[in-house]
């Protein structure tokens, strides 16, 4: 479990440099620090384990045999790979759908509700996961303590070396930040919407 | 967690001063969400979420955010999807920077033992690990953790790691760390212990990969003997398998064999170290001697040692000279055996007398091989 995973943007640069390079060994370790995290957002979407590694083939591949697309100006490569994730993620969930619905026509109607509301709920998650990772690192360990490790405040507040109540005011932002992912991609576009909640503007 | 709500009290160090403010309440919300309030303040905040309309309003919205916390990577990833990906993608675009063959087996042993570290607990770090093996007459273990296990397989790859002018994370002599009988990590923070050893592990892949192929031939000086690179590779991913499985065995952990070809070096390799090691058992009054000394061209009598199941395949030991070749007219012994268990026996896990072999012909020949595999084991 590690929601403060973060990786310098330096390494982010060296990595594209080097898959850029062609280097296999690259490909390597860029698969080892994010594949759990690719495999856990497709899985998440998609709810199934072939489907998962089916995303986690494609995304791998897609920087591998791209590996300009990814540009270190616009954000740590992490987001940039949950973006892909999530929308190569929806793209699979959306053609699973429709050759559901080929299959039965009577039930096409409810089925694309439900599949609006997974792509819904999906990306709610995506812009929470894009969020938390770029939240001040303060706020996430604060969140990281009280919620994965169950900790209580006092014990939290111990952990961090600050008072319960810079803790508290901690845990609170965090959560208040978090709560935007629950709204539409337009409002919480201020600074923290996820590239692929306008993934046409990148282009 | 009590539903009483707390009568008025004296302000306390730690605790709330009553009456409780709406600010203080308000700035209680997140805790709240998360469950990380004491029972007082617990009460104290629903109390107050019935009479204020504003509290209650964040209140739901911050707990509503809780349910979009979770564990970002999951934990249970397939090992069996990494090579699978790298597959792909090396399909869809070829490497200009390959990692040699000889280095992939190391590549995705070290990965996939990094991925059993990272999931386990950091209190398992100090979880007894049994190591065993076979000191030329009889089985030796040795009590370790999987923090010196870990330390050691540093240890030993930093022989690689000079070979290849690397410079060692150690601050101590890695040579004289590979060799003592118990290599003392102090007490050092897991997580350190675990990124010198990958960090090292990387850092050999990544120099392999840049180097000119007769960098494969390039001696790796393990003390007692040296291997070519290429071969220590070989060797280093065997002895990380080895040792993941004693981890996993510790900390209760499932944990399979290496892809079939990578196991297949891995035999290999062991097999092609058995002449030598038959030669050493000699030298050292631990075996027979040699039935006739020939010409170092001519085919001696062989075993033929015949490895079934993934990995597997046939190979002919020479059994009178490390010089000789082995071959298939000069069969005088066969010898069939499992691939992870050979694998097992090389690695003194299981004693030569109880490797589950079917054996036909020259009894002599095939106890010298079975004890010599046996031999290969080293800590």
């Amino acid at each position: 479990m590690t929601m403060a995973n973060e990786a310098p943007p330096r390494w982010d640069r060296r990595m594209q440099q080097r898959l850029a390079h062609g280097e296999a060994a690259a490909l390597g370790e860029l698969y080892d620090r994010f594949a759990s995290l690719v495999h856990g957002l497709a899985h998440r979407v998609l709810g199934d384990e072939d489907g998962a590694d089916r995303v986690t083939r494609d995304v791998f591949g897609h920087l591998w045999e791209h590996p300009e697309e990814y540009d270190p100006k616009d954000g740590p490569l992490r987001s940039w790979l949950a973006s892909l994730t999530h929308r190569q993620a929806v793209t699979r969930l959306r053609l699973a759908a429709s050759e559901g619905e080929s299959h039965d026509e009577s039930e096409g109607r409810t089925g694309s509700r439900e599949l609006e509301e997974r792509v819904r709920a999906a990306s709610a998650a995506a812009r929470a996961d894009y969020i938390v990772s770029s939240m001040p690192a303060p706020l996430r360990e604060a969140l990281d303590l009280a919620y994965f490790h169950r900790l209580d405040c006092a014990r939290a507040a111990a952990s961090l070396g600050v008072t319960e109540d810079e803790t508290r005011r901690r845990l609170r932002l965090g959560l208040q930040l978090l709560s935007t992912a629950h709204q539409g991609p337009r409002r919480s576009a201020r600074a923290m919407a996820p590239p692929g909640a306008h993934a046409g503007s990148r282009r | 967690m009590s539903p009483a709500i707390p009568g008025p009290r004296p302000a306390a160090e730690d605790g709330l001063s009553w009456p409780v403010s709406h600010k203080l309440l308000k700035s209680l919300l997140g805790a709240w969400a998360l469950a990380a309030c004491s029972a007082e303040e617990t009460a104290a905040v629903e109390a107050h979420l019935t009479d204020c309309a504003d509290c209650a309003d964040e209140a739901l919205r911050l707990r509503d955010a809780v349910a979009l916390l979770h564990p970002e990577d999951s934990l249970d990833l397939n090992p069996a999807l990494r090579p699978r990906v790298l597959a792909h993608c090396l399909a869809r675009r070829p490497a200009k920077v390959p990692v040699p063959a000889w280095a992939v087996p190391y590549e995705a042993e070290t990965a996939r033992l990094d991925a059993l570290l990272r999931d386990i607990d950091t209190a398992d770090w100090q979880a007894p690990v049994r190591l065993a093996w076979f000191d030329g007459r009889r089985p030796a273990t040795r009590d370790a953790t999987v923090a010196t296990v870990i330390g050691h397989l540093t240890a030993v790859d930093g022989l690689v790691a000079e070979a290849l002018g690397l410079s060692v994370p150690l601050s101590r002599d890695p040579a004289a760390t590979a060799r003592a009988e118990a290599p003392d990590e102090g007490g050092r923070p897991a997580a350190e212990v675990r990124r010198e050893w990958r960090e090292q592990g990387r850092a050999l892949v990544r120099t392999a990969s840049f180097a000119d192929d007769r960098v494969a031939q390039l001696p790796v000086d393990y003390g007692r003997f040296s291997l070519p690179l290429s071969d220590a590779f070989l060797d280093r991913a065997f002895e990380c398998w080895v040792h993941a499985e004693d981890i996993a065995g510790a900390v209760d952990y499932p944990y399979g064999p290496p892809a079939p070809s990578h196991l297949n070096h891995l035999i290999d390799l062991a097999v092609r170290l058995l002449p030598r090691a038959i030669d050493r058992r000699r030298r050292a009054g631990l075996a027979p001697p040699p039935h006739a000394l020939r010409s170092a061209a001519s085919p001696g009598r062989s075993l033929h040692l015949e490895i079934e199941g993934r990995g597997g395949g046939h190979w002919y030991i020479a059994l009178d000279s490390p010089m000789a070749t082995g071959a298939r007219e000069a069969e005088v012994a066969h010898v069939a055996l499992e691939s992870v268990e050979f694998c097992r026996l090389a690695a003194g896990r299981i004693p030569p007398q109880e490797a589950a072999a079917g054996q036909d012909g020259d009894q002599e020949a095939i106890r010298d091989v079975l004890f010599a595999a046996a031999s290969l084991s080293r800590l």
